[in-house]
């Protein structure tokens, strides 16, 4: 009787959970369906949902009117340059708070969270202006750098509070057993935060693809990643449903994949076992 | 070698000061166990000698030289955790040989160490398992397998047996003390079971809210305890305190009888006269809780079984050249 009714609630529970996930997953699908459409069943009233005419001639235009490429090529050298950066600036910022706090690094802290507080439209003019003084309008290198400052903050967040679970006493004994700050750093410290460097390295490298104020603001062509592909079809010649669909599918093809498969490096629980 | 020598070592943190002035001598190749209540500063004692913590004031000499400044790494010394402190993503073979890898040394000789270290551990058959595959006995001999690889100038040890079970600590603490012995080297042991400090030391460092009361030989700090608090703290059960008449008597303020040194007779009216509150028989001894009236409640130690109950009338009687005698400040009068 009581074995009967856990299974029943494991039913229920199995087929809620994925009730929630399809809910969850449904935009996503419904935009790479409409990538299949033609245009005008794109707009169809009812939409048809699995019975329509599968085309891919959106991907064709798509990729005749614009370079995917180019554009996938710049999304990678932005989010990945943009997060590498990030990562060797916030490693030593979070290791020196999480293991040498003074009473001003909670201030530190807040401080560096305060500036995700600001909408960054608020700053847009006079970064813009900067950027156009120093030439860094439609450069690669000036898109690394703004998304890299903009993450910043969340990313020595997510790596303090990786380092502050990771028991001081480890590292003392590696300073016991004869290793410099610098080794306890790649032989101790690294090697027991990679699930969280992993995760951190992930969330920020799909914040910073993904991220479109500033790329949108100060790229056009020459720099502009994925997303600027994106948002031209949506501007200047009406709306493509169906073309803007298919932009989408390509530009997050790529990131969902990488998800995908670093799965299995973001589940933590590397440390288990090292302290009683 | 591995003498190390405390001159008037202070530590504060912030306004608290928490070692007030230490002075030691720990000649080399001795076994020196650090007991004391909680909270009296074993830990940060042992810290500061590892460089863990900075000294505000005072001297640490490892063989003659002053160490204050120089880092943990550079002190050769090594420590055991009381957490273990393993590392987690390495093979125990990787944990007992990162000491000797950071020492530059060659691959082969590391391998060469390691294994032996693992042989004299038992620990050869978990060679290549990580930290948490191994049951709590096993870490532990890893964390002490790490220590002694590197052949330091002195081990510290902080409380390292004190997350095993009873039987695991006994046979640990066996091996602890025998390894020692064997290998020569000076240990610095923190523990707050005073059965391990009599066991295991060559020398006790009795502290108190980060004072040293007394430093000697297990059986010194039995038979002449410098001071109240050390008569108190060492002995098991308790030593009894009786002040008053009895004790200006003898010339002091207050006098102490050590459980074991007070003869148990039936009714009897010589010695102080008291009514058995509890008894408790293992066999091998019998322990009397004794309402002793103004005297207070009295402890007293047979050797074997006697057949004494609850509401049974006693008297005892302190053998006269095992009463310990105290002034008004507590410390010990020595005739
Ligand atoms: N980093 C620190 N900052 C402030 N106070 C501290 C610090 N470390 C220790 N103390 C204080 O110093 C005192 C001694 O601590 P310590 O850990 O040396 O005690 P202990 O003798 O090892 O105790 P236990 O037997 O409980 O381990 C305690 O009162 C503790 O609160
Ligand atoms: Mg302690």
């Amino acid at each position: 009787m009581a074995r009967m009714a856990t299974t029943q609630k494991v039913v229920v529970s199995t087929i809620g959970a994925w009730l929630a996930g399809f809910l969850i997953f449904f935009p996503i699908l419904w935009m790479v369906l409409a990538s299949f459409k033609t245009e005008l069943e794109a707009f169809a009233i009812p939409p048809s949902f699995l019975f329509f005419h599968w085309t891919t001639e959106n991907y064709a235009t798509v990729q005749e009117r614009s370079d995917y490429l180019h554009h996938a090529m710049n999304s990678i050298i932005i989010a990945g340059g943009s997060t590498l950066i990030a990562l060797l600036i916030a490693i030593p910022a979070a290791w020196s708070m999480a293991f040498s706090p003074t009473k001003r690094t909670k201030d530190i802290l807040l401080w560096m969270l305060s500036t995700k507080m600001m909408p960054p439209v608020g700053v847009l003019v006079p970064i813009y202006l900067i950027y156009k003084t120093f030439g860094l309008l439609d450069s690669r290198i000036g898109l690394v750098f703004i998304l890299c400052l903009g993450n910043l903050p969340i990313v020595i967040w997510m790596l303090f509070t990786y380092f502050k679970e990771i028991p001081r006493d480890i590292l003392e004994a590696a300073r016991m057993d004869g290793a410099t700050i610098g080794r306890e750093l790649v032989y101790v410290l690294t090697p027991m935060a990679i699930p969280g460097l992993a995760s951190t390295m992930l969330l920020n490298l799909i914040l910073a693809w993904n991220e479109a104020f500033w790329t949108l603001n100060l790229s056009t062509s020459y720099a502009a990643p994925l997303t600027t592909f994106i948002a031209s079809y949506s501007s200047p010649e009406g709306l493509f449903w169906a073309k803007l669909s298919s932009a989408s599918t390509l530009a997050i093809a790529p990131i969902l994949v990488l998800g995908w498969f670093s799965q299995k490096q973001l589940v933590r629980g590397l440390t288990f076992g090292a302290v009683k | 070698m591995g003498q190390i020598t405390l001159v008037d070592v202070q530590k504060s943190f912030g306004p608290v000061h928490i070692i007030k002035g230490a002075d030691l001598d720990i000649s080399d190749g001795s076994f020196v166990v650090f007991v004391g209540p909680s909270g009296c500063g074993k830990t940060t004692l042992l810290r500061l000698i590892a460089g863990l913590e900075d000294v505000s004031g005072g001297k640490i000499l490892i063989d003659g030289k002053n160490v204050v400044d120089t880092p943990p790494a550079k002190r050769g010394l090594s420590m055991v955790f009381q957490s273990y402190a393993l590392y987690p993503h390495m093979s125990v073979r990787g944990n007992i040989g990162f000491g000797l890898k950071m020492a530059g040394l060659a691959k082969d000789e590391i391998n060469r160490k390691v294994e032996a270290a693992a042989a004299t551990l038992n620990l050869t058959p978990y060679l290549d398992r990580k930290p948490r595959e191994l049951s709590g006995g096993q870490r532990q001999r890893v964390a002490i397998g790490r220590a002694i690889v590197r052949e330091p100038k002195a081990f510290l040890f902080d409380e390292p047996l004190s997350n095993l079970d009873a039987a695991l600590r006994v046979q640990m603490r066996l091996e602890v003390t025998r390894l020692q012995k064997q290998l020569g080297t000076t240990a610095i042991y923190v523990t707050h079971d005073q059965v391990e400090a009599m066991t295991m030391a060559d020398k006790i460092v009795v502290l108190n809210g980060g004072k040293i009361e007394q430093y000697g030989s297990p059986l010194e700090l039995y038979e002449r305890p410098n001071n109240l608090f050390v008569a108190g703290f060492i002995g098991s059960p308790k030593m009894n305190f009786v002040t008053g008449e009895h004790a200006q008597q003898q010339g002091a303020i207050t006098i102490g009888v050590r459980p074991e040194h007070l003869k148990i007779e039936r009714g009897g009216t010589t010695g102080w006269p008291g009514t058995i509150s509890v008894a408790e028989h293992l066999g091998s001894d019998t322990f009397l809780y004794v309402d002793g009236g103004p005297l207070g409640m009295l402890t007293a130690r047979y050797i074997g079984e006697l057949s004494l109950n609850p509401g049974d009338k006693v008297s005892l009687t302190p053998e006269p050249n095992r009463i310990h005698r105290f002034d008004g400040s507590g410390n010990a009068i020595r005739a």
